[in-house]
């Protein structure tokens, strides 16, 4: 066994009461201790990327339980990309946030930040529903200490809202958990894909509930209509690097739906059909159209980021519910462009609107660095909006490429490319009152720059030094490097969308035991004719090969 | 029993549905509370419904038993749950301190008045 697969988890989660309780006094050891741990978690995932990328399935058995009994963590293609994208943008963003300050600004930040890339890192590896739900609420209890982290008014007041909203969806996922372990008796991944196959359509009833019910919730988390509304308001008054950390939130709905309604409620199982990816579709349209009209309304810059976020949520749903293998392809390179490309406008985001009082879309003299600025902006909202050169361009492209089925593509084909126009109108909108005009505005001489002293953060005058620009850039720089080297990336996430549909291999992988173990479930034999007829209805597949 | 359970799981849930929509801190928290009471019963009958069997094996064969894994997993739940509200009370307590208000939804004039520039 592997155990380089926990890693990720176990690394974090004994970071972060370190970093809470022994750092918290002095925040440059804080900030060695997490940018080092963050660096160590990229090693990590990076070892864990080449590991997986030669294509076999690891399993990692927590106390070494045998598969459908004890928990396991797979390690597959798909799990070790997402953790690796975790990391790198971990990194970014804490170079970021201690680059500007903000870590400074709160208690904790350091330990919140690692204990969300513990519940991340865990969201993506883990094989077990119940494990995975454990794992959401971990990133989320992470999530809502950095939500208002510094304060404020308006933050406190977003952040009751994001909780009240969170908490309401965990509570609809442990409903869908209890209806699907109530139909089939068991919470493994594999081990659900396997009975699942078993069960016939008539007495499938149940079944579709709890499928349906695990859409919602990871729709919730992936803000797709008609629950997105908590999006815009959570990451708009979130400070700015947490909201580009958030770009990787959306993206752990986005994952649970490509694991868990490719591998348990595919659309080639009878009991549940393709009723997932019909109704997805529908509700990706409707995000697109949301995410762009949302950017062309915004008044502030950074609700015009959280509603293109939802509009690039929307893109890549609507790729991953074709759930065919070149639309999966297709839909993990857009979230990977996707990610980037939210975190880098929120990040310059960050650094324009604390130099401006407010962050209202409305000109005001140029800023410090306003060309450097711009530039960077001008960078990352063409990634965003899907302009070439940079990889939105050829993601957008891609998942269009892939959408082509008759009833599908006028939809879907619409929708993205109207879509685009209307978020490149709303960025370059954005992008002229914040840069261009204010080359040429003069303040008007009997303004009262009220405004100034009703600010809660102070305003900076001061040009970013070049660990501020950094992490931007680097963010921008992985667009462009995605974009450049299209080729292996398209070809390596081919091989993990075969991966992720190839359910035999991932159900093979997890319930082979190869250190002896007992396997499961065929040489329970006699023993297993011994369950009481009352407890036996949890386990009635198993009872019936048995006898 | 079978009666009991289910009306008390819809009761509980209706209760909470109807707390959160009043979209106030308190009853906002009241109303989580019963949902999480709700689904903890939900996944307690998940495992079916069995009177007086000990959750574990007597001797392996011959003995009745509930299921055993609705009841980690209701242990696990209810902590979750547990932590969340405290975490959700502190934040509430934090929204109205800073705001005044212990209104859950932002109307357009409080986002005006938060608008510093309008």
């Amino acid at each position: 066994m592997n155990h380089w697969i926990i890693a990720p988890i176990i690394l974090p989660a004994l970071l972060a009461p370190i970093l809470g309780y022994v750092m918290r006094h002095d925040v440059t050891i804080a900030r060695i201790g997490s940018i080092a741990g963050s660096v160590a978690m990229v090693a990590i995932a990076a070892g864990l990327f080449v590991t997986a990328a030669g294509g076999d399935i690891s399993v990692y058995r927590l106390g070494d339980w045998p598969a459908p009994f004890g928990i396991v963590l797979v390690l597959d293609r798909l799990s070790a990309l997402m953790v690796l994208l975790t990391s790198v943008l971990a990194l970014i963003v804490l170079i970021h946030a201690v680059a500007t300050n903000w870590d400074a600004k709160g208690v904790h930040f350091h330990a919140l930040f690692q204990f969300q890339l513990m519940g991340i890192a865990g969201a993506f590896l883990t094989g077990d529903v119940f494990n995975l739900f454990v794992f959401f609420e971990v990133l989320l209890i992470a999530s809502y200490g950095l939500m208002i982290h510094s304060g404020g008014r308006a933050r406190m007041r977003a952040g009751l809202q994001y909780v009240v909203m969170n908490l309401a969806g965990s509570t609809l996922f442990l409903f869908a958990l209890g209806t699907l372990y109530a139909s089939t008796g068991t919470l493994n991944i594999a081990d659900l894909a396997v009975r699942l196959q078993e069960i016939p359509v008539e007495e499938a009833g149940l079944v579709r509930v709890a499928a349906m019910l695990l859409m919602i919730v990871f729709a919730v988390k992936a803000a797709l209509f008609p629950v997105q509304f908590w999006l815009p308001g959570a990451y708009s008054n979130a400070p700015a690097p947490v909201a580009a950390l958030f770009a990787i939130m959306t993206k752990v709905g986005a994952y649970a739906i490509l694991r868990i309604h490719n591998v348990v409620f595919g659309p080639d199982i009878e009991a549940t059909g393709d009723m997932a990816g019909l109704w997805l579709f529908a509700a990706a349209i409707v995000t697109v159209a949301i995410g762009a009209m949302g950017v062309l309304g915004a008044r502030r810059l950074m609700p015009l980021i959280a509603f293109s976020v939802l509009g690039s949520m929307g893109t890549l749903m609507l790729a991953i519910a074709a759930f065919t293998p070149g639309a999966t392809t297709a839909a993990l390179y857009y979230l990977v462009h996707s990610t980037f490309a939210a975190a880098a406008l929120f990040l310059i985001a960050d650094l324009v609107i604390t130099r401006r009082p407010g962050d209202t879309l409305t000109t005001l003299p140029a800023t410090v660095q306003n060309g450097l600025f711009a530039a960077l902006f001008f960078g990352a909202a063409i990634g965003m909006a899907g302009m070439p050169p940079l990889s939105g361009f050829l993601g957008k492209l891609f998942v269009l490429e892939n959408l082509r089925a008759p009833g599908q593509m006028a939809w879907a084909w619409s929708a993205i490319l109207i879509g685009s126009l209307v978020t490149i109108v709303g960025f370059a909108r954005a992008g002229s009152a914040l840069f261009w005009k204010s080359t040429a505005f003069v303040l008007p001489e009997n303004t009262i720059t009220e405004s100034e002293e009703d600010e809660e953060v102070p305003i900076t005058h001061e040009p970013a030094r070049a660990w501020e620009v950094a992490p931007t850039m680097a963010a921008i720089g992985a667009l462009a490097a995605l974009s450049i080297f299209a080729g292996p990336a398209a070809r390596y996430l081919e091989a993990t969308s075969d991966q992720i549909i190839d359910r035999t291999g991932y159900v093979a992988a997890v319930l082979s035991n190869p250190d002896g173990l007992k396997p499961y479930p065929k040489s329970h034999g006699d023993e297993e004719a011994g369950y009481g007829e009352d407890a036996a209805k949890a386990e009635g597949h198993t009872t019936e090969e048995a006898h | 029993m079978e009666l009991v359970v289910a009306s008390a799981i819809g009761v509980l849930t209706a209760g909470g549905v109807y707390l959160v929509l009043r979209l106030r801190a308190f009853p906002v928290i009241l109303g989580l509370s019963l949902l999480s009471y709700a689904v903890n019963v939900f996944i307690f009958a998940s495992g079916q419904l069995a009177v007086n069997l000990p959750p574990i094996l007597d001797k392996y064969g011959d003995a009745s038993y509930t299921d055993p894994l609705p009841q980690a997993l209701v242990l696990t739940a209810i902590v979750i749950s547990f932590g969340m509200t405290a975490v959700l009370v502190m934040i509430a307590i934090g929204a109205f301190l800073d705001s005044g208000t212990d209104k859950v939804n932002i109307s357009r004039e409080d986002r005006d008045v938060e608008d510093p520039v309008k």
